[in-house]
């Protein structure tokens, strides 16, 4: 692993070097876009280095400014970039003489996207390079073969003649990474490698490109918000913030004691693994009427909350069953059916915070769907408050559970004023006794949630993802109820917005002891959030206890191993 | 995939069903044969002696089952204007459409396809945008509107083609067919064209709608950032993507220009199944709308079976499943 | 996570940038549509007083050309009609069949499309076979059968009156299927969506969900699909009545003005034929013109977030 501390001139020229990049949009008025600014970086042979930001930080702008795929009409409009010491034009605002995926490697997000579905792999892989190095068709064969091996695919020769949907999405992935290499790049641009997998795939593929710096001596840009991925396998960072570099230097350094403000309230944000901390530090947002508001929020609660709460527990899952498919299109043709979630069996307590986790396709959203509603279950049941509970709930208990969903972009009804969204459920339910105060319960809850009630006069995509979140919150709220299904909340904000939330999360549970059922498929959030904790897996539940015990000393080893596997800050 | 062939020819026998029992419907109820095929003075014992013997006096499913073995034996009645069988009548008519439907269907796609990629590939050209807007004209004019426009200004004006008729044709085995003549193929220009618009403005459309789409793709962009030449991408790659739908399409269209083959045979006087069934309904002649619906309704069905195969063969996600 | 794309870039506020050609064809539409309706005000006779023919001026040619008559603008047809009203009238009642024909198969269409889309299993299943075995036949074939069928029972089918109504319901017959499947499928996606998943844990009926969340985010799609329908309804009915099973001689549409102009094309009297087409193609043009710029403006690929 070499890397050069920045100022040191290295001997060997830097496989890339950008000095005062500025990426700009021209806009139809005349004004300009500016989605990058005087960017500076070095990468060195062999060095993994790491650029992270937040939304329209710029960084993705950098990576594809290098790849040329800057879509028009932006361009670069000032800087210079040389790759292995070659000083590339880019006065006509694109990269002229450089090659991409000759001399340039591309790793996208998304391999089951990124393959076209119509073509095997051997075609994509050698239609690469006998384009660029001129190689025959069994030349480009062998080395494609090569290749495969050398990303660590099984049985290579089949999987040459298969297409993109008959891989695993780990498969695809490695697919995607030979196809970088094919033509011995000395830099490839990893643009959120990472992000659509499974933790454990997460933690090979990783493992992987470390593995090919290390071996091959090419330079890797790994562009990400991902800090725990930072943390695992590079070397350097950056860190970007609305178009500038705020910060660089070595991994360790940076993560450990960051001076920009803004990289400490990034560093911050992100959950921590190995201790809980009472809230996370990050600077909140909410004004003085929020503090007001949450008081009268936990009024109307404690009042109308429509459970009578003498039970210890909320919520009771025991053996619950969901199974798919098992009928074949004919009557007579069996198909296999598919159990989603296999013998369940928890429960919640009155005003604690309990966290399902697991990976994707582990059961734990449909565990959620059918707690809610939304899906029948094949066996078992859930009660809510000692009452049996399906598809339907009976009257007094319709709006004791509400939910809130992962994406805030389509949790919001897009034609519905905000103060209408919120206001609907007040005035079903009967809660206010006129529309005035409908109108004015539905003000509380946007301030209590740390909104302006202003904000209601406006529609949904007038806010960001997190402020959404925040709308679907307050709107989760308005029917007062008891307890709170929360599906996966965070996972897709950016990392400070989504420690905000997570602290509304955390307030509002502690000022109107509302219980909340919290999933996630990220065990650092859980373990910020929740006291008592479960870890699914194949639709089964392999471990439950309380956070502490779970996270200190896990004992199935599945939970130890995912434990393992997960990229933070805090296994620099 | 042998579960979705199953499906599917269940679904195309329950349509087969349904245009049988329209069919038949429309044979049993629509106007009364009897009256249509007796004399204007028959008494009524002679009526309903001729009533038996069409067997018009047994229970409506006897008489739908009786029906639907007629029609497997390839007996649809006899024409009430002419007396003929209809299925001769089908018969003698069903090269003319047919040629006429195959050479438009290759214009549609000689020209439609390649004027879709081209608009596709310099959207904001100024030779595009002209394509675009004729296209817009192409699919606002009536096919009869176009014909009688084509014979205006090609027959009656500069007197080059012939305006009506199919021209000389040559018997080969029970088929007649107007490619060998010159006549014969004179003949077909103009119809063929006046068929082919409509087809061919729809085709383009699509082609450029499903290649622009392709081409903003995340694979595509992947093919870009590896280097491949534009025309590489374009031409072999891009253009692969998006010819799919546009054989769904293409192989639909046929039907329906069978369908629309009934304009253009009135307004060209072609003799084919169109004009066949355009007099049938200003006569009221019930046998032969209702041959003409089962045939075109099976045409429909085999064709839109023989699209799915093909489809489930070029598309690989559909061939092999998962290993 | 999000890049920037062209497609993220803020825009300027938008004014109602319309492109030229639409500003022109939203023009075009509207004085057709008011020469139609007001034809009875602006024409110059009545086209269906059948009192009125007068066969010793039939066949005169336009007035601008060298032997027309002043009285009659565009000429006048085999029954001495002047061609003028005769146009007018023609257009209304082709406006008023295609605007029939959309508003019948959208309001079916629709309904059936969200019933099918939100409860799905076997409400759906039926809707879509029976939209198949529908769609299994080409518009013009169904449209041909209805009407060869209608005058078959009854002759008095191929009268004035009851002609639009059956030409409707001919057209209609095919058509509510595209809307039903579309609506199908917008009504999938938006069930789909988290704001509809969170209305059903809310606690709010089916039905209020339907009309009150669902609904409203599903018609941007019908009023694309309505507009360019209108066009084909036009031109379906045009192509009806040129074969002659759709509006009589007695009351012509435009369709049936071109039929009786064809057999007059050999001999030289082309404006019967010609004037008419004209008419159609340019209506038809302009609605079409309209129903595309509705489809680029509400392409969800295009639009923001």
């Amino acid at each position: 692993m070499s890397s050069s501390p920045l100022g040191t001139p290295s001997r060997k020229a830097p496989v890339l070097a950008i000095n005062g990049l500025t990426v700009e949009y021209p806009l139809a008025d005349g004004t300009r876009l500016t989605a990058a600014a005087d960017v500076d970086l070095e990468i060195a042979a062999g060095e993994i280095h790491a650029l992270v930001g937040e939304s329209g930080a710029g960084k993705t702008t950098v990576g594809n400014a290098l790849m040329g795929l800057l879509q028009a009409p932006g361009k670069i409009a000032a800087g210079s970039i040389a790759i292995d010491g070659r000083v590339i034009d880019t006065r006509t605002g694109r990269i002229e003489g450089i090659v991409p995926g000759r001399d340039i490697g591309a790793i996208f997000q998304d391999p089951m996207t990124s393959l076209n579905p119509l073509f095997t792999v051997e075609s994509q892989l050698c239609e690469t390079m006998r384009h660029h190095l001129r190689l025959g068709r069994d030349e480009a064969r062998d080395r494609a073969l090569s290749l495969l091996r050398a990303v660590g695919i099984p049985e290579p020769e089949r999987r040459l003649k298969a297409y993109p949907h008959q891989l695993s999405g780990g498969q695809r992935q490695r697919v995607v990474i030979a196809s970088a290499l094919t033509c011995d790049p000395r830099l490839i641009v990893a643009d959120e490698p990472t992000t659509a997998l499974d933790v454990s795939v997460q933690a090979q593929i990783l493992k992987l490109i470390r593995g090919l710096a290390d071996d091959r001596g090419v330079g890797v840009l790994l562009v990400t918000h991902n800090m725990g991925v930072v943390a695992e396998i590079a070397d350097r960072v950056t860190i970007m913030l609305r178009g500038r570099v705020v910060e660089t230097g070595p991994v360790a350094k940076v993560l450990r004691s960051p001076e920009h403000p803004y990289a400490r309230t990034l560093i911050g944000a992100v959950p921590r693994l190995d201790v809980k901390t009472r809230r996370l530090p990050v600077p909140s947002e909410e004004g003085p009427q929020t503090a007001k508001a949450r008081e009268a929020v936990r009024r109307q609660l404690a009042a109308s909350g429509s459970i009578g709460t003498t039970a210890d527990e909320i919520l009771s899952v025991s053996k619950l069953c969901v199974e798919y498919g098992g009928h074949g299109l004919l009557p007579g043709l069996s198909g296999k059916p598919f159990r989603a979630v296999d013998e369940v069996s928890f429960t919640v307590r009155k005003g604690e915070i309990f966290g399902l986790v697991g990976e994707s396709g582990c059961g734990k959203t449909t565990v959620a769907n059918t707690i809610a509603g939304l899906v029948r279950p094949s066996a078992g049941e859930v009660r809510l408050a000692g009452n049996r509970i399906g598809a339907t709930r009976p009257a007094p208990l319709r709006r004791a559970m509400q939910m809130v969903f992962q994406d805030p972009y389509s949790a919001l009804n897009p034609r519905l004023k905000v103060a209408k969204a919120l206001a609907e459920p007040i005035a079903f339910y009967r809660l206010a006794a006129n529309r005035a105060e409908a109108t004015e319960d539905a003000a509380l809850l946007l301030e209590a949630v740390g909104l302006e009630r202003q904000a209601g006069e406006r529609y949904p995509h007038a806010f960001s993802g997190g402020q959404r979140q925040r709308i679907a919150i307050a709107r989760a709220l308005a029917p007062r109820p008891s307890f709170l299904l929360c599906d996966e909340p965070t996972s897709s904000l950016d990392v400070s917005v989504q420690a905000q939330i997570l602290n509304l999360l955390k307030d509002i549970s502690e000022i109107t002891g509302l219980s909340i059922l919290f999933i996630s498929h990220d065990l650092a959030v859980v373990r910020q959030m929740c006291n008592r904790v479960a870890v699914m897996k194949g639709g089964r539940i392999v471990e439950l206890a309380d956070a502490e015990t779970l996270f200190a000393a896990p004992r199935h080893a599945y939970t130890r191993e995912l434990l393992s596997l997960v990229p933070s800050l805090e296994k620099l | 995939m042998i579960a979705a062939i199953g499906s599917r020819l269940m679904q195309a026998v329950l349509v087969m069903l349904a245009v049988t029992a329209i069919a038949f419907v429309m044979f049993r109820y629509v106007g009364d044969p009897v009256a249509m095929m007796s004399r204007e003075d028959a008494t009524p014992a002679e009526k309903a002696e001729l009533r038996s013997s069409l067997g018009l006096d047994r229970p409506v499913l006897v008489q739908y089952g009786g029906f639907v073995t007629r029609v497997l034996r390839g007996d649809l009645g006899n024409s009430f204007r002419n007396q003929r069988p209809v299925v001769e009548l089908l018969a003698e008519r069903l090269p003319a459409t047919l040629e006429l439907v195959l050479v438009a269907t290759l214009l549609a796609l000689a020209v439609g396809l390649p004027l879709g990629v081209f608009c596709a590939l310099k959207p904001d050209g100024a030779i595009a945008r002209a394509i675009q807007t004729l296209s817009l004209v192409g699919i606002s004019m009536p096919t009869f509107v176009t014909g009688i426009a084509l014979i205006l200004v090609f027959s009656v004006t500069l007197r080059w083609l012939p305006s009506f008729g199919r021209g000389d044709v040559v018997h080969v085995g029970g088929w007649t067919t107007g490619f060998l003549t010159w006549t014969g193929l004179t003949s077909l220009i103009l119809p063929a064209i006046t068929l082919a618009l409509y087809q061919l403005t729809l085709i383009m459309r699509l082609v450029r709608a499903e290649m622009i789409d392709v081409l903003s793709s995340d694979y595509i962009r992947f093919a870009k950032a590896r280097g491949l030449p534009a025309h590489y991408i374009n031409f072999r790659l891009a253009l692969r993507n998006a010819l799919m739908p546009v054989v769904t399409v293409t192989g639909l269209q046929i039907g329906s220009l069978i369908a629309f083959a009934i304009v253009t045979e009135t307004v060209f006087q072609w003799p084919g199944m169109g004009l066949l069934f355009i007099q049938a309904v200003s006569f009221a002649d019930v046998p032969v709308m209702a041959a003409y619906l089962l045939f075109v309704g099976f045409l429909f069905v085999v064709i839109n079976m023989a699209v799915d195969v093909i489809y489930a063969l070029i598309d690989p996600r559909l061939r092999a499943r998962s290993t | 996570m999000s890049a920037v794309t062209a497609r993220n870039l803020p825009r300027r506020r938008a004014r109602l940038a319309l492109p030229v050609s639409v500003m022109v064809a939203l023009v075009v539409v509207a004085i057709m549509l008011f020469a139609a309706f007001a034809a009875p005000l602006i024409a110059p006779t009545d086209p269906t007083d059948v009192g009125k023919f007068d066969l010793m001026s039939s066949e005169l040619p336009p007035a601008f050309m060298p032997d027309g008559d002043p009285r009659y603008l565009l000429g006048t047809d085999n029954q001495g009609r002047d061609l003028f009203s005769a146009i007018l009238y023609g257009a209304r009642i082709s406006i008023l069949i295609g605007g029939g024909a959309v508003l019948v198969a959208a309001t079916l269409g629709v309904t059936l499309g969200l019933m099918a889309g939100f409860f799905g299993g076997f409400v759906d299943a039926l809707i879509m076979r029976i939209g198949d075995v529908i769609l299994s036949l080409p518009t013009i074939l169904l449209a041909l059968l209805v009407s060869g069928l209608a005058r078959a029972i009854s002759p008095e089918a191929a009268t004035a009156q009851w002609a639009p109504i059956i030409l409707i319901g001919a057209i209609a017959i095919n058509e509510w299927v595209q809307y039903a499947r579309t609506v199908r499928a917008a009504t999938m996606v938006e069930a789909s969506k988290d704001y509809v998943r969170a209305a059903r844990v809310i606690g709010y009926s089916p039905i209020r969900i339907m009309l009150r969340h669902i609904l409203p985010n599903v018609m941007s799609p019908v009023m694309v699909i309505a507009t360019i329908n209108l066009a084909a309804a036009m031109l379906t009915e045009a192509t009806l009545s040129f074969l002659g099973v759709g509006m009589p001689p007695t009351y012509p549409s435009l369709g049936t003005l071109i039929r009786i102009g064809n057999e007059f094309v050999f001999s030289g009297i082309w404006w019967i034929a010609t004037f008419p087409a004209l008419v159609l193609v340019v209506l038809v043009l302009a609605v079409n013109i309209v129903g595309d710029w509705l489809r680029d403006r509400f392409n969800p690929k295009l639009t923001r977030r």
